[in-house]
């Protein structure tokens, strides 16, 4: 039977479906090439030198991108090294030890910290945040290990190691709940056993849980790390924005992303502005490279545990 | 295997236990700071004025962010009409047609890759894209960075959902004669409706507090939005500016602006969360 019309539109919608996930594709592409022609004066003035010099000085036309490239490890380190184990004895309480209405609250109360936009996290860390290190943590940092090179320096509150926390609490969530997913794919009859010849909860995760998961762990810190390196706002409203490179985590210094944010709409010059086009480029070929070895490891992961997500 | 007490094995593990539970208290903990400090300091903010004035000069009493509000709203909506169709479409593509294909694989892992991408990062794509091309800064190419941000979550989120959709259905669509474009958009679409709009909802709650992409597309104005053609005033870079300022007023309306950005923002994850979780019961 048919009806009114004769025209076919079946081909006309795959086409146009086809097209818009093409358009996904070309996008990243054309991320890429528009970066790369874009930082092409910086390429070409500084060379290899660009990523080694630690100058920077726009009024003599000076760009080195060292002491961003160092900020930007340095505060994504420091959020690392709190944010994992932390998210690790989360996932834990939310897998192992709470009763599951106290989980799904606690787990849906963590989440909610990845919901936070990244601006309000820098108004806090700004107003709040910042004052609470200068009046107590960094005080009392400073007088149980006297001279150590980390805490040297008058305690500003702003500055790297106030950065790296503000990142932890923003990765957090991302660890948590990956690392959660992996806990729960655990299957039961494997931990039961281990319960079954006496072995107390901390035990079952050591031996059986933590070895079991490990991968997909792994994969969830290379997310959260993937995350910590571009965050842009929050770290900018506290890390205190100076192009030098410091030893003590009391310092002020700068990311990658927050000398995007503070400087582009103030690149007067040609070469200013493509330096900061070739900082952002270096920004995403390490989240390109950081995001790629993550999906590629938990893809792995998830096809040997038997489950996808 | 070392033999250790029982005494000594139990204490470790209630140990452990006593840390896991502190640390998920240090995170809730946490969440309460930043969610009651927002409220404390935005809710003086919070009046008549703020709704419907203009910014203020520094000192002067009264003003508002009205224009800001205004515009944030239709920079995200203007994101959203750009962003939306086009995601759905590659969404369908993938879950209807693409699915096993090495195309699809392709479209998937860019998807990936766009997601994982700092929302910075877009910006500044964009300013060499379209701001340096046209040589001012505008509501349009601020709209197009968030649309680039929304593109892969709609995209990936719709895949996903129509995944879900059991293939009997499509099967019976099409033995009756429907043609494939109306079994999709009919059928298959009207059976995952509670799973899209959570995609499109979860994507809208991301960019209305994205900041960075903003700080050099749409950039912000004191005055009313009139042309997209033109920079745009909109919340979030307000909140950047206003807050870095030494003026107090400014300060201050800047957390009445976290306050709406942070209310609007957790309302909508956690309406779209409850669409999920209504869903899969």
């Amino acid at each position: 039977m048919q009806t009114k019309t004769h025209i076919n539109l079946d081909p006309a919608f795959r086409w146009l479906t086809l097209a818009s996930g093409l358009a996904v594709l070309l996008l990243v592409g054309s991320i890429l090439y528009t970066l790369v022609m874009g930082a092409m004066p910086a390429l070409k003035h500084f060379g290899f030198g660009f990523l080694t010099s630690q100058e920077w000085d726009p009024a003599f036309m000076e760009f080195g991108a060292l002491s961003s490239i160092y900020g930007t490890l340095a505060s994504t380190a420091i959020g690392m090294l709190i944010a994992v184990p932390l998210s690790l004895v989360i996932a834990l309480f939310l897998v192992e030890i709470a009763p599951p209405a106290v989980s799904r609250i606690v787990g849906g109360a963590i989440e909610l910290l990845a919901a936070i936009p990244s601006i309000i996290y820098g108004m806090w860390g700004l107003f709040v945040f910042a004052p609470f290190m200068a009046d107590h943590a960094q005080p009392w940092l400073a007088s149980i290990a006297p001279g150590f090179a980390l805490f040297q320096g008058p305690p500003m509150g702003i500055g790297m190691l106030s950065a790296g926390i503000i990142l932890a609490l923003m990765v957090l969530p991302f660890i948590t709940s990956v690392t959660r997913d992996v806990f729960q794919m655990v299957p039961a009859v494997v931990k039961e056993s281990a319960y079954g010849m006496g072995s107390t909860t901390w035990e079952v995760t050591r031996k059986v849980t933590i070895p079991y998961g490990i991968q997909g762990v792994v994969g969830a810190c290379f997310l959260g790390l993937g995350r910590a390196i571009g965050e842009t706002m929050a770290v900018t409203f506290v890390i205190g924005n100076r192009h030098e490179i410091s030893a003590s985590l009391f310092a002020a210094g700068n990311s990658i992303a927050s000398t995007l944010a503070n400087e582009f709409t103030e690149a007067s010059d040609d070469l200013y502005l493509a330096a900061l086009i070739e900082l952002g480029l270096v920004l995403f070929g390490v989240t390109l490279v950081l995001q790629w070895a993550a999906r590629w490891w938990l893809r792995r992961t998830a096809r040997k545990l038997g489950a996808v997500r | 295997m070392r033999q250790r007490s029982l005494t000594y094995r139990r204490g470790i593990d209630l140990g452990i236990r006593l840390i896991s539970f502190l640390a998920a208290l240090f995170g809730m903990a946490m969440l309460g700071w930043i969610l009651s400090i927002v409220i404390l300091k935005g809710m003086p903010a919070i009046n008549w004025q703020f709704f419907t004035e203009l910014p203020a000069p520094p000192g002067m009493p009264g003003g508002g962010l009205a224009n800001a509000i205004l515009g944030t709203l239709l920079i995200t909506l203007l994101a959203v009409l750009m962003g939306v169709p086009i995601g759905l479409a590659a969404g369908v593509w993938l879950a209807e047609f693409g699915q096993q294909s090495k195309t699809a694989e392709a479209v998937r892992f860019a998807a990936n890759l766009l997601m994982g991408t700092p929302s910075i990062i877009i910006g500044v794509f964009v300013y060499v894209a379209i701001v340096m091309t046209t040589g001012h800064f505008s509501g349009i190419s601020g709209a197009v960075a968030l649309a680039i941000i929304m593109l892969p979550v709609v995209a990936r989120t719709a895949e996903d959902m129509l995944a879900l959709v059991p293939s009997a259905l499509r099967e019976a669509a099409l033995a009756l004669g429907v043609p494939r474009w109306k079994a999709t958009l009919g059928i298959v679409f009207r059976s995952a409706k509670t799973g899209l709009l959570t995609g499109i909802l979860l994507a809208v709650a991301r960019v209305s507090g994205e900041t960075a992409p903003l700080l050099f597309t749409s950039l912000n104005s004191p005055y009313w939005p009139e042309s997209f053609n033109e920079p745009t005033a909109n919340l979030t870079v307000t909140i950047f500016n206003y807050a870095m300022s030494p003026y107090e007023d400014w300060q201050t309306l800047a957390w009445g602006a976290s306050l709406l950005i942070a209310a609007s923002v957790l309302g909508t994850t956690v309406i779209s969360r409850g669409l999920l979780w209504y869903r899969s019961k």
